[in-house]
């Protein structure tokens, strides 16, 4: 696992995609943070954070979109599934390549608190709060992402793909939200979907609740489409 | 070392390799001879792991590559028919990832150096992989392989794209490496497979069609030696032709005399097969002395891995001739592949086969001529 990690990491940034994502993240998150904070004249950073889901939605794709698509197309996967590793080890690899990846961007808030710090009276908990509930939502996303990623050969299939699904994620509350007062089959929709909802259990941590359940739910969607990818590997070989 | 029991593939409805079961033994060179789409490539990517078998078992080192893939991984060293090159990275970095990847426990630095030198990649070692020819990846595909010295060593196409001296060169640094590990190397080119290996599996169309060196194969083909012969009979008539074709059949070990064509006026071409254990060319010199015939020309005509491989593989295309034109010439007895790949002598068209062979064999010598 560590040497696929090692790889991975090496390959994003000689590849070039790591400047990207980081240059992209930094400059829109830059420009959240002047608008929503400086701008606004607060230490108040949860206005940024929840700005900062549409950072996060539509740039793990780009993070994702070639971990295993470009594995397939360029018949490099044969190396790593006849060497002696497990499929876990495989996806584990580039998935926590892609984590690091992410949490290296998402820690620019930190430089944003020593700004906030010069001016004012950073409020740490919210902050760290916020920070984490990024960190989870980015591993929940990530974990999509690779599943995407392992379906195609075309890179810019599964960035595509990605996007859309993640969109429909975000999406998916405000479709149903004209069910809640409608008939049982309406109501249990609704029901159904806000609990797996991902947008608006993000939105609570910026409004500085941390609620346990909603990191367990994070976590477990990882953990989810991981396995959903493990078993998408194991099933190519078998077909 | 390996042992595989009726491995078969299926890909729907498509049986890609159908129930192959062959065993290789500690420090042999296995050659996997097979036209295009036999299920050379299928049949390796089933022994390394990197898909699984419709049914049947594959043994490395008496562990099941499905119950225990680590273990059984880490015994070989796969070279697949596109090597795994990861074209962003250096050859050293990829090689250096390669070894992390098979947990190898040798000293890192010399293990690749030596590595290197082997595969005579050591002036490329600081090049990244996208800018290095097709015979330097082929190379470093090789290395990779190699990287924590696996028991076991497979090779799909080892020599593609490699110029004829560097084709020389991985073939004796394949013999080199089968004095260690044990090596299964496919090809479609004969002379590499003769030229390396120690023993040969010709598949053809998903079975084994055959299994042991040139000669046992040449022998388990067929166990007759050819030879034609021109002989110039006294009065140079026709009835020369009925006489000498008697004689010669009455010779102890002759199994099957005909009379070819007429070559030159009143002289003929006699095709003569024998039961392989008696040489007659004595026997028959005598017996033309005796009569006062003149031997023109004999030339023995044993079978080459090339008629061989031909036969084997291209029965098919000569079955269908046979139907249509099995009325109108000689039957003359053959060797054919039957369905459960077993080997078996049948009739078939004498005229129709020959032009086969005419077509077949000045296209592998085109063939070879390219690879040489």
């Amino acid at each position: 696992m560590l040497a696929i990690y090692r790889r991975e990491m090496g390959a994003f940034f000689t590849s070039g995609v790591a400047y990207v994502f980081l240059a992209v993240f930094w400059l829109v998150s830059g420009i959240f943070f002047y608008n929503g904070v400086i701008a606004g004249c607060t230490t108040d950073t949860s206005a940024m954070f929840s700005s900062m889901f549409y950072i996060v939605m539509f740039l793990i794709p780009v993070l994702t979109m070639k971990l295993l698509s470009e594995e397939k197309k360029n018949k490099t996967d044969q190396g790593l599934l006849t060497a002696p590793v497990s499929l876990w080890d495989i996806v584990l690899g580039k998935y926590f390549a892609a984590l690091t990846l992410f949490i290296i961007a998402e820690s620019v808030v930190f430089i944003y608190a020593f700004i906030l710090n010069y001016l004012g009276d950073v409020v740490w908990t919210p902050l760290l709060g916020n920070y984490f509930a990024m960190l989870f939502l980015g591993a929940a996303f990530i974990a999509v992402g690779l599943f995407i990623s392992s379906l195609t050969e075309n890179q810019m299939a599964s960035a595509v793909v990605s996007l859309v699904v993640l969109f429909l994620i975000y999406l998916s509350e405000m479709l149903v939200s004209s069910f809640e007062n409608g008939n049982t089959f309406k109501r249990a929709v609704f029901k159904i979907v806000s609990k797996l909802a991902f947008y608006s259990r993000y939105v609570e941590f910026t409004r500085g609740v941390f609620s346990l359940p909603s990191v367990v739910f994070f976590i477990s969607a990882a953990f989810l489409f991981n396995f959903f990818t493990v078993k998408v590997l194991e099933k190519r070989r078998w077909s | 070392m390996i042992e595989v029991r009726n491995l078969t593939k299926k890909y729907g409805d498509k049986l890609a390799v159908n129930d192959i079961s062959f065993k290789v033994e500690k420090g042999e060179i296995l050659g996997f001879l097979g036209p295009n789409g036999a299920g050379k490539s299928t049949t390796m990517n089933m022994l390394t792991g990197y898909i699984s078998s419709t049914s049947g078992q594959v043994l490395i080192d008496g562990t099941d590559i499905l119950d225990d893939p680590k273990k059984a991984k880490a015994n070989i060293g796969y070279l697949p028919e596109i090597p795994p090159l990861y074209v962003d990275m250096t050859v050293e970095a990829y090689l250096s990832f390669m070894y992390d990847l098979k947990k190898c426990k040798l000293p890192r630095r010399a293990h690749i150096k030596d590595i290197c030198s082997l595969c005579k990649i050591e002036d490329v070692r600081k090049r990244i992989i996208k800018n290095l020819s097709k015979g330097y990846r082929q190379r470093v595909g090789l290395a990779q392989a190699l990287i924590n010295n696996p028991p076991v060593l497979i090779l799909d196409e080892p020599t593609v794209g490699l110029d004829p001296n560097q084709i020389i060169e991985i073939r004796s640094l394949i013999k080199k490496l089968g004095k260690r590990h044990t090596v299964i190397l496919s090809s479609h080119i004969l002379p590499e497979i003769q030229a390396v290996c120690d023993r040969i599996i010709i598949i053809n169309r998903g079975v084994v069609a055959a299994d042991g060196t040139a000669e046992e194969i040449a022998k388990n083909i067929t166990n007759k030696h050819k030879m034609t012969l021109r002989i110039e009979g006294p009065d140079h008539t026709a009835d020369d032709k009925r006489v000498i074709t008697e004689a010669i059949r009455a010779l102890n070990g002759v199994k099957y005399v005909r009379a070819d064509m007429e070559r030159e006026k009143g002289i003929y071409d006699y095709d003569v097969e024998t039961d392989g254990k008696t040489d007659i060319r004595r026997d028959l010199n005598k017996l033309c002395n005796d009569n006062g015939w003149n031997i023109l020309m004999l030339q023995l005509s044993d079978l080459t891995l090339e008629d061989i491989f031909l036969k084997i593989t291209m029965d098919e295309g000569i079955a269908k001739e046979d139907e249509k034109t099995a009325s109108k010439s000689k039957p003359r007895i053959d060797i054919k592949v039957a369905p459960s790949g077993k080997l078996r002598a049948v009739k078939e068209a004498d005229e129709e086969d020959e032009e086969d062979n005419s077509i077949l064999s000045s296209d592998s010598e085109e063939n070879n001529g390219g690879e040489e």
